[in-house]
């Protein structure tokens, strides 16, 4: 038994362990198969558990997720995956949770549970697939969509204002918010793994391509050719560069921010120095027009804060500690208990 | 001074919404509680915080009929209102027996009162009043004012403490203690000495006003009722439910998690289980309805026992995730306390309106267990049976109760928790993992449980249809009709597990009435008077409403004719005639109130049910 056991721990599993037997059925060419590779790769990588990770989705194409992992998984109903990933954590603060979610999913149907997962803060790791489209219902506008998009039920093109994740999840107090795309692997897994180790709820937007129903979306972002002049690569502690030559920079007149080209007339002190602590920064770079300036790409923001079931859990073991443990005799015959014979 | 010695009495305090009217009557309960009456209370209150003051939607009451034999509702009449301002007076008089006792606080009945109830005279003086009841004509304010001078409370304060002084008036006419309920205040304001003196002071000038006063000639006494031997407590529906669900986390071993959205009259129980952290309940107040359900659908897949809390719109959001739920096959149980509806009704008034949303509400083939609470004494139990059905079947089960019951209360006998059966849930076990299969079953075609973290037994389960036995997704047309029908099955087969339903009174003949839920006492209590005018009336009370008794369809044949008394439009009834295809007759009140025992009496006499 102890060579077993011992042999177990050693065992560090690859990403074919984190595979699972069912078929996986989304189209050729869709942008979930690199997130799968690379979160399977991941969790290869941390060393995890199979049986201590829990993938819960809601209902789209990238809720299909679980069932195509080999670990505990949970295909739950449109928009809730965020309530039932609580109350799981809330009963099993034990388990690591990946919400497997989608911009219709997360920003519209549930967009309430999603608010309100952020704002307390449970250690959860949100995977926000985001390809602007509804793709499992056949192509209608969804509500990251640009305004004027025409699909199946906006053929005149949509009037609608999109919501940006980001920015929403800083609004809603997230404690980590990185974005990151699914055609960027060696991006996307490092920031799978800072999202893993970040202690609360951690949201990830991930640029992710519909060919069917939305191709291209991203392209003029992420296509590798575009990356190094329409991104913007937070390192924390780096000034904020981007270009070809990494020789723009953001500066701020003021609260204006503006690029600038630093490059060989010493303005690079100019530039502003990322800070992932700091709110204020990561609001601004939320908000910086496309494509007038780069999209951020990468952690935008990180804060340590209580997360809600640990201190749920401490207000039962300080409850417990100070009124012993429940007995349940004495529950039941309350303070007003009378006999007769 | 005399004392006369009643069987039972029926008294109703009402008053304004910011008069203490509920607070008055729970003491008066709870000091009648200890003398050994059995008794049956009904608050009756507006779902605004304050309505305006003085006007009929602002009347809050309490009722409590109590006495020296089993009492089976709060009473249909009442032989005392204390009315503290002319609305009270105005909405509740119709319920007050002739010759009963009126108590009126005078300083209340002013012309600006009067006017907005629409008297044109004051009532007190009028002579028909005197001669119809026995009026108390108090001037209660200036009483509790004068025993009040010398106190630093504002005027405004001490008129506050008017309820204790209709509460010590109360008390001594009826021979009640007060010693519990001084040392209620003293615990209730501790730390604020003058709240404590007034309150105090303000109740003992109550019982020296009922002393002297001539109009109270006589005192009353009810002797203890011949109560099965054992010990009681006073407690409410709510209380009951919450009680019954840490217990039954406890007989599983099974973490409690109730994940709830504050609604009217299910908040009570979100606010009693928050108090029990020290027995590990985990209470979670969620975003809205739909949150709280699927938190405690989380909380089950994880292993605890998982519960959600509501009434009717909240129950209607909920339903999706049920579905999900009776899909997944997991445990949950869902708390309607119900209320008037439909949308939003009247969220205070009692209703059993939300039978077939909670049947047939769901989309898809989508059965659940449905078990109902019949009154506050028997909420602990039905709550345990909910959880072990639910625990031990794998499947989501509703526990309906209703704002009579949720906030009305009953003395209650209290079990000993060493005597209460175990729960034991199909926990899947590292062990096991050779061949582990998520949707194989047992003999009761329960599946096992699973629960994450189990090496071994990692598997997926959602809401697509699946692959008997393997779970994998599929959507083979034979496999869907297969499951469909397991999951009906599975429900079906729970009846196996039911005790052999109790008929009360005649055992055939020629009525039996059938009711469920908070009609018990008003049913119970008609079938008893019918018996003893000599009619042949049987009567059964069902706590388990999906899947329903095996035995009821012999029980049905052995009487003449069936009547079902609901607070709703006849939804048992529906149901009972598409089940057994047998003629079934109903009994409908949809006021928002309880039914009376006079109105059952009536519906069976005057269709010339009985001979």
């Amino acid at each position: 038994m102890t060579e077993t056991a011992t042999s177990d721990a050693l065992v560090k599993l690859t990403k074919k362990d984190f595979e699972s037997d069912q078929e996986v059925r989304w189209c050729a060419g869709c942008g979930d198969y690199a997130i799968l590779a690379a979160v399977q790769k991941t969790l290869a990588s941390l060393g995890a558990k199979r049986e201590e990770h829990i993938f819960i989705s809601g209902i789209g194409c990238s809720s299909r997720f679980p069932y195509y992992m080999n670990t505990y998984g949970f295909h739950t109903i449109h928009g809730r995956a965020p309530a039932i990933a609580t109350g799981l954590r809330v009963a099993r603060p034990d388990l690591t949770v990946w919400l497997i979610t989608g911009d219709g999913d997360a920003l519209s149907i549930g967009g309430n549970h999603f608010i309100h997962l952020l704002r307390r803060n449970v250690n959860v790791n949100v995977l926000l697939f985001n390809n602007r489209i509804y793709g499992l219902t056949k192509g209608q506008y969804s509500p990251t969509s640009e305004v004027g998009k025409i699909t199946k039920s906006t053929p005149y093109g949509s009037i609608d204002e999109p919501v940006d994740p980001v920015s929403l999840a800083l609004a809603a107090k997230a404690t980590f918010v990185a974005r990151t795309s699914a055609v960027d692997v060696k991006h996307l897994s490092e920031v799978l793994t800072a999202a893993h180790e970040h202690r609360g709820t951690a949201m990830v937007e991930i640029f992710q391509n519909c060919p069917v129903f939305n191709d291209n979306a991203f392209d003029s972002i992420t296509d590798r050719s575009a990356r190094s002049s329409q991104q913007m690569l937070l390192r924390d502690g780096e000034p904020l560069i981007f270009g070809e030559q990494k020789e723009k920079g953001i500066i701020f007149e003021g609260f204006t921010p503006r690029v600038i080209d630093h490059g060989g007339n010493g303005l690079l002190e100019k530039v502003v120095r990322f800070d992932k602590q700091d709110k204020h920064l990561a609001m601004l770079l939320a908000q910086l027009p496309y494509p007038e300036f780069p999209v951020p790409m990468g952690v935008l923001y990180e804060e340590n804060r209580p997360v809600y079931e640990e201190a749920l859990h401490a207000q039962i073991a300080s409850a417990t500690a100070k009124k012993g443990k429940g007995d349940l005799k004495a529950l039941l015959l309350g303070n007003d208990s009378w006999t007769t014979s | 001074m005399k004392t006369k010695t009643l069987s039972r009495v029926a008294i109703r305090f009402a008053g304004d919404s910011g008069d203490g009217m509920q607070l008055t009557g729970a003491r008066f309960t709870q000091e009648t509680a200890r003398l050994g009456n059995d008794l049956a209370t009904k608050p009756d209150f507006p779902a605004e915080i304050r309505a305006p003051a003085g006007t009929i939607g602002g009347v809050s009451a309490f009722q409590i009929h109590f006495g020296d034999q089993e009492i089976f509702t709060a009473g249909d009449e009442v032989d005392v209102l204390v009315a503290m301002n002319p609305a009270a007076l105005k909405a509740n008089l119709k319920d007050l027996k002739q010759n009963g006792l009126l108590i009126c606080n005078r300083d209340a009945f002013h012309e600006k009162n009067l006017a907005k109830v629409q008297y044109t005279t004051n009532p007190l003086d009028d002579e028909s009043l005197k001669t119809k009841y026995r009026l108390v004509d108090v001037d209660i304010s200036t009483q509790t004012a004068r025993a009040l001078e010398g106190l630093s409370l504002s005027t405004s304060g001490k008129e506050k403490c008017k309820n204790f002084f209709a509460l010590g008036l109360a008390c001594h006419v009826f021979t009640r203690n007060v010693d519990d309920t001084i040392s209620w205040i003293e615990r209730k304001f501790a730390g604020k000495e003058e709240l404590i003196k007034a309150n105090v002071e303000a109740l003992r000038a109550g019982i020296a006003f009922a002393e002297a006063s001539e109009i109270l000639a006589e005192q009353f006494e009810v002797q203890s009722a011949d109560l099965p031997s054992g010990t009681y407590r006073n407690l409410t529906g709510n209380q009951g439910i919450a009680l019954g669900l840490i217990a039954a986390s406890e007989l599983s071993g099974r973490p409690l998690m109730y994940g709830s959205y504050p609604i009217t009259p299910a908040s009570d129980i979100l606010h009693e289980l928050s108090k029990y952290k020290n027995f590990g309940v985990r209470t979670f107040q969620a975003e809205d309805e739909i949150a709280a359900c699927c938190s405690a659908i989380g909380a089950a897949y994880g292993g605890a026992l998982g519960v959600t809390g509501s009434s009717g719109p909240g129950i209607a959001l909920k339903q999706e995730a049920i579905g999900l739920a009776v899909s997944t096959e997991l445990p949950l149980v869902i708390v309607d306390v119900q209320r008037a509806g439909p949308s939003t009704g009247m969220p205070t008034k009692t209703e059993q309106s939300d039978l077939l949303q909670v049947l047939f509400g769901r989309n898809g083939e989508c059965p659940v267990a449905v078990l109902a609470v019949s009154q506050p004494d028997d909420a602990f139990e039905t709550t345990l049976e909910a959880c072990r059905i639910a625990l031990e079947h794998m499947t989501p089960v509703f526990l309906l109760s209703d704002g009579h019951i949720g906030t009305g209360s009953q003395p209650w006998a209290v079990p000993n928790p060493e005597s209460l059966a175990k729960i034991s849930p199909p926990l899947v076990s590292e062990t096991q993992a050779e061949n582990f299969k998520p949707y194989a079953r047992n003999e009761q075609f329960v599946r096992g449980w699973a629960l994450p973290g189990t090496k071994g037994l990692e598997h997926r389960i959602g809401g697509i249809e699946k692959q008997d036995i393997t779970g994998n997704i599929s959507y083979d047309p034979e496999n869907h009709e297969r499951m469909v029908k397991l999951r009906a099955q599975k429900i079906a087969k729970i009846a196996e597990t039911f005790p052999a339903t109790r008929i009360v009174g005649d055992q055939e003949g020629d009525v039996l009435l059938l009711g469920w839920g908070s009609t018990r006492g008003a049913i119970e209590g008609a079938v008893k008077e019918l018996r003893a005018e000599g009619h042949r009336v049987g009567y059964v009370h069902l706590r388990y409403l999906n899947p329903l008794p095996n035995d009821l369809p012999e029980i049905l044949s052995r009487f003449k004719r069936v009547i079902v008394p609901e607070l709703n439009s006849g939804q048992l009834r529906f149901v009972l005639r598409a089940t057994y295809l047998k003629e079934i007759e109903g009994f409908s009140k949809v006021q928002g109130q309880p039914l009376k025992i006079r109105e059952v009496k009536e519906r069976v006499i005057s269709t010339g049910a009985v001979a």
